[in-house]
């Protein structure tokens, strides 16, 4: 017993040992992030360069697959382990704030009057009472990819300008084999894509509406806009069958095979597109309505100090915060992974909003509204169940959006209540 | 050290057998006992993963219970058990009885038969999801097209998806239960056949009077098995319907999947336990009222 005991004296204290002397001469700090491979090499630029102004400060990196990521952070920081910097979508800042998981960036590096003016409108969402919680480096939003060959051949001279004429453009891209099954659609469909943030915060407001109220705590698309939203979404699979829900089993591999004319998704796959051998694809903005209305939606990974870093950290952690928030890092950002600089310091920049590819998602920027999600993968079904309704069980429109529009509800309340 | 040299050697016996079923006793205690506690007791709090336990009370059930989502993944568990159980059996023993009697090529039937067992799940899911798709890329489909009949929405359906997910579910277990079913084929003496023969009993007779009866012990054997596999089926419903998951219209959802959906996407622990307890408490019931049922009196 007491050999066990005088063992374990001795591993507790070499283990001891071995760790302090990481921390003695220099700070280091954790960041952690997803594994996308653009973004861990945009990080290693960041991180190089950080560390060559400081030189007492290292950042050790670690990155884990996107499925367990959510979990892993989730687990790891309320037992004080882990990162002292760490990326969280911007839909899960709130359980880690009322969690005091989070730390807010100091007001004297980090002036709230002056991210208002420089960071555009929608990282507003990660404001608590006078202080900021986390930050993006980059933003993300909609645009509409085309494929060149297809429209040629189809004898179009361009990207479709408002929603009429998408469907016109839509119906010209659409080709059926002898028995009258689909080989290409004229444009992807799929709520569980991108489409439902087309839907929310594009269609219903094209329409006339307004998605939510009461600060996305109110479900408020069940309305003549709603309706006349989902009638122009549904039409195209029920009415003017230019596409069909599952064709080649998800919309990014249909217009990535080149068997669909267009396709609406996010800045972020622009990376794995230019990867595709063969295929020449273009980017528009989103089609405006009949009225000129134009809208898109944005999402953004933020990052945030945790309650784990103190002291010396801390303030290592500080300066970190505000290298991946310059502008510097957000063009390194942005000539890596492609995601859009979220200052339009760094974004508007002639050579980037004239950009054959960035130009269109940068300028949707300039008036995307970003969700706040309750639950999003709960709130997305939702939506995709309200089309698979009217697909599989002939429910008609107007039931399946109250429907759907009631189950939002019901998330949303739950999760605020 | 002293007093363990004063024990007799019967005793220092009991010593290194404690000693070493010590190691699984603790195993099990730390990986299995306590998890399974604490999920019981997460059942009646609610709980984020990131702030405090709160005491929820008999909440998470009460809500599980008016659930209209939970009856139809209750519904489908059993579905897939009730659907997934006799006929994979029935093919099972099919296939033994007559592989037992196959003496050309033996073992190559053998293993063809035992492969899929061999695979991964995720992999073969994956295959026959590309298999179910729709013209183009759906082999099933093109080959329908081919022959102008029209398509079938396989995974695209709420009557069809949940069969077509089955399918590869049985064919990948059947490998194992062919195998345990000619090992209780092969257990069988061969006296009792020669007496039949002698006697002329038919063929038919010799299967539902010695073969069956005295496959009995195999028979609750893989009826729990299966029974315990198919309510828990998961990996086949995730990667199958991964756009859609246990869908469409939660047609095809089964109780492991839509817990992992309230764990791991919704991040409602407490609500996630109360499923997990529900569960339990279904496979612990199923498990004794089919070793109770098929028991020898």
């Amino acid at each position: 017993m007491t050999h066990l005991k005088k063992w374990m004296l001795g591993a507790t204290t070499a283990a001891c040992a071995l760790f302090a002397t990481g921390s003695a001469q220099a700070v280091e700090i954790e960041y952690w992030q997803y594994f996308f491979e653009p973004r861990v090499k945009a990080m290693e630029t960041l991180i190089e360069n950080f560390e060559k102004a400081n030189p007492d400060i290292t950042v050790k990196m670690t990155h884990f697959p996107y499925a367990d990521y959510r979990t892993k952070v989730a687990a790891a920081i309320p037992a004080g382990q882990g990162p002292d910097v760490v990326q969280l979508f911007y839909g899960w800042l709130n359980d880690y704030v009322n969690a005091q998981l989070i730390q807010p960036l100091p007001a004297d590096v980090f002036p709230p009057a002056e991210i208002e003016a420089e960071f555009f409108p929608m990282v507003q969402a990660m404001k608590r009472r006078d202080q900021y919680m986390a930050l993006p480096t980059a933003v993300r939003s909609l645009a509409l990819f085309y494929n060149k060959r297809l429209f040629d051949k189809a004898g179009i001279d361009g990207p479709p300008k408002t929603l009429d004429e998408l469907v016109e453009t839509a119906k010209k891209l659409t080709q059926k084999d002898g028995a009258g099954n689909l080989s290409t659609v004229g444009i992807t469909t799929g709520m569980n894509a991108q489409d439902h943030h087309w839907f929310r915060e594009v269609l219903v407001r094209q329409f006339g509406g307004d998605p939510y109220t009461d600060n996305y705590r109110t479900v408020n698309y069940n309305t003549d806009a709603g309706k006349a939203a989902l009638k122009f979404y549904s039409d195209l699979e029920f009415t003017h069958n230019v596409t069909a829900a599952g064709f080649m089993d998800e919309p990014q591999a249909a217009f990535k095979a080149g068997r669909a004319g267009m396709h609406i998704d996010g800045s972020f796959r622009i990376g794995a597109l230019n990867k595709v051998r063969g295929l020449k694809w273009g980017v528009a903005e989103l089609p405006a309505a009949a009225d000129g209305t134009q809208s898109n939606y944005s999402s953004y990974w933020v990052n945030g100090i945790t309650s784990k870093a103190t002291d010396e950290k801390y303030d290592a952690a500080v300066k970190f915060m505000k290298y991946v928030t310059s502008d510097e890092a957000m063009q390194v950002w942005l000539d890596t992974v492609g995601e859009l600089p979220a200052k339009p310091s760094a974004a508007m920049t002639e050579a980037n909003a004239e950009h054959e590819v960035y130009g269109p998602f940068i300028k949707g920027l300039g008036y995307a509204k970003t969700t706040i999600f309750a639950n999003e993968s709960g709130q997305r079904q939702a939506l995709m169940n309200m089309v698979a309704r009217m697909r599989l069980e002939d429910q008609s429109a107007e039931d399946s959006l109250a429907q759907a529009a009631s189950g939002e509800q019901k998330i949303l309340d739950d999760y605020y209540n | 050290m002293g007093i363990y040299k004063r024990l007799t050697i019967s005793q220092k016996q009991i010593v290194w057998a404690w000693g070493l079923l010590a190691i699984p006793i603790v195993f099990y205690v730390v990986v299995r006992f306590y998890p399974t506690a604490n999920a019981i007791l997460l059942s009646f709090q609610e709980w984020n993963l990131l702030g405090a336990r709160n005491w929820a009370g008999l909440d998470n059930y009460a809500k599980l219970f008016s659930d209209p989502t939970f009856w139809k993944v209750f519904g489908n568990t059993f579905l897939y058990l009730i659907l997934g159980t006799p006929a994979s059996l029935l093919v099972a023993f099919v296939i033994a009885f007559h592989l037992d009697k196959v003496r050309f090529m033996h073992g190559t039937i053998r293993a063809l038969y035992f492969l899929p067992f061999m695979t991964s799940a995720v992999a073969m899911a994956w295959v026959w999801r590309w298999f179910y798709q729709p013209v183009p890329i759906g082999v099933f489909n093109n080959t329908l097209a081919t022959f102008g009949i029209p398509q079938i929405p396989f995974l695209n359906s709420t009557t069809y998806a949940l069969p077509s997910i089955l399918a590869p579910a049985i064919w990948a277990g059947l490998g194992f239960q062919v195998i345990i079913f000619m090992a209780g084929l092969r257990a069988i003496p061969q006296t009792y056949y020669e007496a039949a023969r002698i006697d002329g009993v038919s063929a038919w007779e010799t299967l539902t009077e010695i073969t069956l009866p005295l496959l009995k012990p195999t028979i609750v054997f893989l009826v729990v098995f299966s029974s315990i596999g198919f309510l828990r089926i998961f990996d086949h419903v995730f990667n199958m319907t991964s756009n859609d998951p246990g869908g469409p219209l939660n047609s095809t959802k089964p109780l492991v999947l839509m817990i992992y959906e309230t764990a791991f996407d919704s991040f409602d622990m407490g609500y996630a336990a109360a499923q997990t307890v529900v569960l339990f408490a279904v496979l612990l019931v199923v498990s004794l009222l089919q070793l109770r049922v098929m028991r020898d009196r």
